[in-house]
This record gives C-alpha cells, sequence and structure tokens, in this order.
C-alpha cells in the first residue's frame, strides 16, 4: 500500500512537468514537422525540403559569376562559423574549466558568478555592446589610438561574428565541463601520478578522458545555438554573413511559414544526427582510451 | 636485515592542527608493516607522506639512503593500493594494471605478459575485458593490488585496503595478501584500525594515538608488553589497574600483594597493571586470591566472556566453563599472566567502572601511609578492547 501511494505520489508531482514537456516541447516539434511538409493550403508535399537542397542563385564576386546552391552555402557558412567559434569556446574554456574545479571553495564560487554575470543580461544588449566595442570608431580602436597602436577593422568581418558568438556562448561550455572537473575525484589524480605519471600524462590519460561527457554536452550547447544564431551576424557581421539562422528569420518574417519550417526541421535532423555520431564516437573512446 | 625507509621526526599540521607530532620509523625490506591506531590518529598522512602525497613540516623521510621528501610522487618507488581503491573507471581490468607500463612504454607484448602474470597472481585471470565498474568489491580490490604491484615497487602502501569488505571476504583477502607478500618478498606498509587484523597479518605492528607513536613491535610483543595503558586498551581485551610496584616481581592491585615477573621499577612507584581476561583462573571462592561475584555472563561460542564484580569494581574474564550469574568465584593470577607498566597520559582514561583513578592521578602527592591504605582496598576496572572498529 506504502508504494502504491508513493508511486501515485510521483506521478502526480511528475504530471506538472510531462504537461509542461508536452506542451512546450512536442507540440512545438509537431507545428515544425507538420508546416515543413504542407504547402500553403496545408497540403502534404515535399517541396519546401527539396526546395533547400535544389535552390540555386547567381553570386558575382567581380571577377566571376558563378551559379550555387543558395541554402547549401548558407548553411556551411553557419556551420563554418559555429565549429570556429565551438572550438575556441572549448580551447578556452577547458583550461578554465580545469583551474576553476582545481581553485578554492571561494575562488570558484567568484569565478562562477563572474562567468553567469553576462547570461543574466539580454542577448540583444550583449550584441550591442560589441558593436560599440569592435566599430571602427568603437572603444576597442579608442583604446589602440590611446596606445598609439594601429587601430584594426573588425566590424563586418567574420571575426566579429565569430567573437559575439563566442562570447555569447562561452558559459555553456564551461559550465558542464567544470561540473564533471569538479565531481572528478582527486583520488584518481593521486592514483594516476603514483603509478608514474606526471602532471601532462595524467591531464591525457585520466582527466581528459573522464571529462569527456562535460566536454560533450558543452560542444552540444555552443554548437546547436551558434550554428543557427541570427542577428549576431546581422549585427556584428554588417549583414554580409548572411546564416541559417537569418534565413530561417527571413522566410518567416516574409511569411514563408512552410519554407521556414522546412529549413529549421532540416537544420534539426542534421544536429541530431551529428550529435549521435558524436556520441558513439566519444562511447568507444571512453572504453578504449 | 636492510632499511628501505626511514622516517625522522617527522611532524605535519593541518590549518594549525598538530596531525602527526614527531614521528620517528624505520621500515625494513621484505616486511609486513603495520600502522594502527583509531581514526583521525595520522596513520592515512604518514602513509601519504611516504607516497609522496603530503609533505612534512618538518622531518626527513628517507628512501634507501636518500631523502626522498622533495621527489613528487611519479618518481618514487612506491605504489599505493587506494581505499576504495580509486579504480580508473574508463578502463577496463586489463588496461588498470596495464596503466604505469603504457607510461613507461613497455614493449606490448610485454605488458601482456607482466599483466597476465599479475592478474593470475591475484586469481583475475579472465577478467580482463571486464569493465572495473561491473566489479563486485573483492575483485575490485585485487585489480587496484594488481595494479599497484605490476611496477614491481620497492615498497607497497595499502590506506586500508579491506574496510570496504564483509567479514568473510576480509579473512580471505587478509591470507591472499599476506601470500602474496611472502610470493613477491614487496615491503608491505599496511594501515588498518582493526587490531585483530594488524596482529594476524602483521610482522610489525605500530600503535599509533594522537599523531604519535605509541609502541613498535612484533604482534606478540605488542599484546604481552603494551608500553602504556592506550596499547593495553587498544590491543585486545584487559583489565587495567591502578597499582604499586613494592619492590621487584612484587606488585599490588585490587587490594592484594600478587608475585610478577616485572623489574626495574622504583620501589613503591605507582603503575597500570594489565591483566588479560583469558589469563585469570577461575578456582572455588575459598582458594582465590581475589573473591568476587558473577554480574553477567556471555556465550561466545569458544568461550564465555563473564564480568566479575570485585569489591566494586568489574573485570572482565574469559573462562571455558560455565559459572551462573551471582555465583562467587575465586581468580588465581599467575606471576607472568600479570603485565605491570610505567604510568603513562593514558593512565585511568580507560574503563568505564573506575573511581580510583581520579585518586591515583593525584598518588605523586600522597604520602606513604597512605598508600597503604589505598593498597588495601584496591583499585581496579575492568576494560573491554575496541575489537570491533
Ligand atoms: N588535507 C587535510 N586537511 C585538513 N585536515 C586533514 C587533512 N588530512 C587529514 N587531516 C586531519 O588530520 C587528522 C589525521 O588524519 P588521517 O587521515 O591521517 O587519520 P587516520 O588515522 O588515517 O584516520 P582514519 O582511520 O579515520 O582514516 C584528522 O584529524 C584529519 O581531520
Ligand atoms: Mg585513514
Amino acid at each position: 500500500m506504502n508504494k502504491k501511494t508513493s508511486s501515485l505520489v510521483q506521478r502526480l508531482t511528475l504530471t506538472p512537468y510531462s504537461v509542461w514537456a508536452v506542451l512546450f516541447i512536442v507540440v512545438p516539434l509537431v507545428f515544425v514537422a507538420y508546416y515543413a511538409f504542407t504547402d500553403s493550403s496545408f497540403a502534404f508535399t515535399t517541396d519546401n525540403i527539396t526546395r533547400f537542397f535544389t535552390a540555386t542563385s547567381v553570386v558575382d564576386d567581380g571577377e566571376t559569376v558563378r551559379e550555387v546552391h543558395t541554402y547549401l552555402v548558407i548553411f556551411m557558412r553557419s556551420l563554418k562559423l559555429a565549429v570556429i567559434s565551438t572550438v575556441i569556446c572549448l580551447l578556452m574554456g577547458y583550461p578554465l574549466a580545469y583551474i576553476m574545479a582545481r581553485a578554492p571553495e571561494k575562488t570558484q564560487k567568484i569565478l562562477l558568478t563572474l562567468i553567469m554575470i553576462p547570461m543574466w543580461m539580454n542577448f540583444l544588449i550583449r550584441t550591442y555592446a560589441w558593436m560599440t566595442i569592435l566599430q571602427d570608431k568603437g572603444i576597442l580602436n579608442g583604446f589602440l589610438t590611446a596606445l598609439h597602436l594601429r587601430p584594426v577593422h573588425v566590424i563586418g568581418t567574420e571575426s566579429a561574428v565569430i567573437i559575439g558568438m563566442v562570447y555569447d556562448y562561452f558559459p555553456y561550455m564551461v559550465l558542464p565541463i567544470y561540473s564533471v572537473m569538479a565531481k572528478l575525484d582527486v583520488r584518481l589524480l593521486e592514483a594516476a601520478s603514483d603509478l608514474g605519471c606526471p602532471g601532462p600524462s595524467v591531464l591525457r590519460r585520466v582527466i581528459w578522458p573522464l571529462s569527456i561527457p562535460g566536454v560533450l554536452s558543452g560542444v552540444t550547447m555552443v554548437l546547436v545555438p551558434s550554428i543557427s544564431t541570427f542577428y549576431i551576424s546581422q549585427k556584428l557581421g554588417n549583414g554580409k554573413f548572411f546564416l541559417i539562422g537569418d534565413a530561417i528569420e527571413g522566410q518567416y518574417v516574409a511569411n514563408n511559414l512552410h519554407f521556414a519550417a522546412a529549413i529549421a526541421f532540416i537544420l534539426m535532423v542534421i544536429l541530431l544526427v551529428c550529435m549521435a555520431l558524436m556520441q558513439k564516437l566519444a562511447n568507444r573512446k571512453l572504453i578504449v582510451a | 636485515m636492510k632499511k628501505i625507509i626511514e622516517l625522522k621526526n617527522i611532524t605535519k599540521s593541518f590549518d594549525g592542527e598538530v596531525v602527526l607530532d614527531n614521528i620517528s620509523l624505520d621500515i625494513y625490506d621484505n616486511e609486513f608493516i603495520t600502522l594502527l591506531g583509531p581514526s583521525g590518529c595520522g596513520k592515512t598522512t604518514t602513509l601519504r607522506i611516504i607516497g609522496g602525497f603530503e609533505t612534512p613540516d618538518s622531518g626527513d623521510v628517507i628512501f634507501m639512503g636518500e631523502d626522498i621528501k622533495d621527489v613528487p610522487p611519479y618518481k618514487r618507488n612506491v605504489n599505493t593500493v587506494f581505499q576504495r581503491y580509486a579504480l580508473f573507471p574508463h578502463l577496463n581490468v586489463f588496461e588498470n594494471v596495464a596503466f604505469s607500463l603504457r607510461e613507461k612504454k613497455v614493449p606490448k607484448d610485454e605488458i601482456k605478459r607482466k599483466v597476465t602474470e599479475m592478474l593470475t597472481l591475484v586469481a583475475l585471470k579472465g577478467f580482463e575485458k571486464r569493465s572495473v565498474t561491473s566489479l563486485s568489491g573483492g575483485q575490485q580490490q585485487r585489480v587496484a593490488i594488481a595494479r599497484a604491484l605490476v611496477n614491481q615497487p620497492k615498497v607497497l602502501l595499502l590506506d586500508e585496503p579491506l574496510a570496504a569488505l564483509d567479514l568473510k571476504l576480509r579473512k580471505d583477502m587478509q591470507v591472499e595478501l599476506k601470500n602474496i607478500q611472502k610470493a613477491t618478498g614487496i615491503t608491505f606498509v599496511f594501515v588498518t584500525h582493526d587490531q585483530e587484523e594488524a596482529l594476524s597479518m602483521s610482522d610489525t605492528v605500530v600503535v599509533m594515538s594522537e599523531g604519535r607513536i605509541q609502541q613498535i613491535g612484533t604482534p606478540v610483543d605488542i599484546y604481552n608488553e603494551p608500553t602504556n595503558a592506550f596499547v593495553a586498551d587498544f590491543i585486545g581485551e584487559s583489565n587495567i589497574l591502578d597499582g604499586v610496584m613494592l619492590e621487584d616481581r612484587k606488585v599490588s592491585f585490587a587490594g592484594q600483594v600478587f608475585e610478577c615477573v616485572d623489574e626495574g621499577f622504583d620501589r613503591r612507584e605507582p603503575v597500570d597493571v594489565v591483566v588479560r581476561p583469558e589469563d585469570v583462573d577461575i578456582v572455588p571462592a575459598d582458594r582465590g586470591m581475589l573473591k568476587g561475584v558473577v554480574t553477567s555472563v556471555t556465550f561466545l561460542g569458544v568461550h564465555y566472556e563473564i564480568i566479575v564484580d570485585i569489591d566494586g569494581f568489574k573485570w572482565m574474564i574469559q573462562t571455558t566453563d560455565f559459572w551462573d550469574v551471582d555465583e562467587t568465584i575465586g581468580l588465581v593470577i599467575e606471576p607472568d599472566a600479570i603485565h605491570v607498566m610505567k604510568k603513562s597520559e593514558y593512565s585511568g582514561m580507560f574503563g568505564d567502572y573506575s573511581t580510583f583513578s581520579d585518586e591515583m592521578e593525584e598518588i605523586g602527592e600522597v604520602e606513604i601511609e597512605e598508600l597503604a591504605e589505598i593498597e588495601e582496598r584496591g583499585g581496579n576496572r575492568t576494560e573491554s578492547g575496541k575489537t570491533d572498529e
């Protein structure tokens, strides 16, 4: 009888969550899929999907005129920027997470707060802040000029977009890695050292393989939003780097809901496949290492 | 015998609290040495200093004649079996054992040979591919031992390696560990707070308390000749009584004068007297040196453990004969069953039945005439050691 009540209680407490999950996760996904595979009169069609892969446009870069697959090019550009940002986040985030996890508790708390403060600010405001910093006559160049250094042109370049993305998504890389590292049993590190490993070896043979789950979720949490980001590219890239997120937004604003949904759907499938592959690879690595 | 490790006047404190207080200890080649003491007495810290995970505040750590105080753990020819094993969860059994060999870039076929040899030694052959998280506690323990031994260290440090195992498995592993030690000839420095384990496995036992070494000796010495009340209390069951050494081989306690075998004390020196529960002979009341009433009887399988009230003080006695509660019995204590110890800071600290210890603490000021009176009344208490810890 006791067991029954507890499972009932369990079910009751879980119900709000289930309702929430269905309402805010499942329903929107179903709608995206539904829109992706229907035309404006809601009849079934795969045209939207095909359009993504086949639509072409003409590019004239001054020297040559080429015909390219519009959306595939946009997708590859998004992927490139997202991967670069993710790699930078990882290269900066991993050591930081490691240092944090080994620091005294007080330092850990301070660093955690510092990392999270930007997350409390609106993302638009953060992007605008970077605009004022990176502009040709912005804070950065003012600073460089004051130091009698040559001003740099950043705004409107790929670098500016990458800086924006790295800044926005950095906490999502650090936090999962940090939480895995903080839980790492110090005795494992001592055991490695006891068995003849100097510091770098301990990092390579014990810390790194054991922190892979954190790295994976960090990479996922940075790669996914940065591949589908919009706005950052518009504001910091001066609209020169049209990304897949911008494409979705553009179609949506232009009231092409079905095609916008199709792009979103394809993006989602590609990301899911990537994640599954990564997970598999990591699993294999974890066992062999 | 060759000294392999010497700890010289090691002192260590954490946050201003002294954890090791001037520890000096010699460890010899091929020896099975055990650090024994209650929780928090500094056993692990001592081991970690030998392993290189802690640096002493002062003192020297000498390893085969060389000071290794500043040598990092990975360069020491010492390996550790950690409490709760600390196996690498991302590696299988084979790779855990091969860990140190891979670091040294040992050729593949040699790694295979050595790992197989080690797994055979710890009876885990055929488990190579298993994930360590899927093993039982005893199996994980053996992987940890194999992993530490594969490197053929000069010294193996074991921090309560059997604490997490159930009693049966622990007994088996005790025998197995001892066999491995004999087979490999590696010096084992073993930490435990289980005195039975310490006595049954060790060549040398080091009894520690509050960051200080109380006694170093063979298990037999430690049991038969404890140096102070702490050791007598911690090792086995003891009746510890306040006494007075009247002259060589003559001691007075419990209101009687007894023949004993101890010498070299001052005349009328206050002492602690240890009588082990199994060393007391029970005789009819009128023939005993002491006379008392049985207040409780516990059957323990091999023998009975009875509590005897003698002049209001309770002794623990082990006997194979049955004596009923409220029976009056006599006790005979042979001279070699009596062990006399110098008074120490631990005098009077042990035993729930002590009432005389307070008076005895001030014995220095007590006049000789008064002593006679104390002798007449006698002073005793019963102490049961912490066997089950
Ligand atoms: N890193 C540390 N920081 C602060 N205090 C410590 C540290 N390590 C040990 N201590 C303290 O030192 C004392 C001795 O600890 P130690 O671990 O050596 O005891 P132990 O004899 O191994 O005890 P146990 O049987 O419980 O394992 C304890 O009071 C402990 O709290
Ligand atoms: Mg300990």
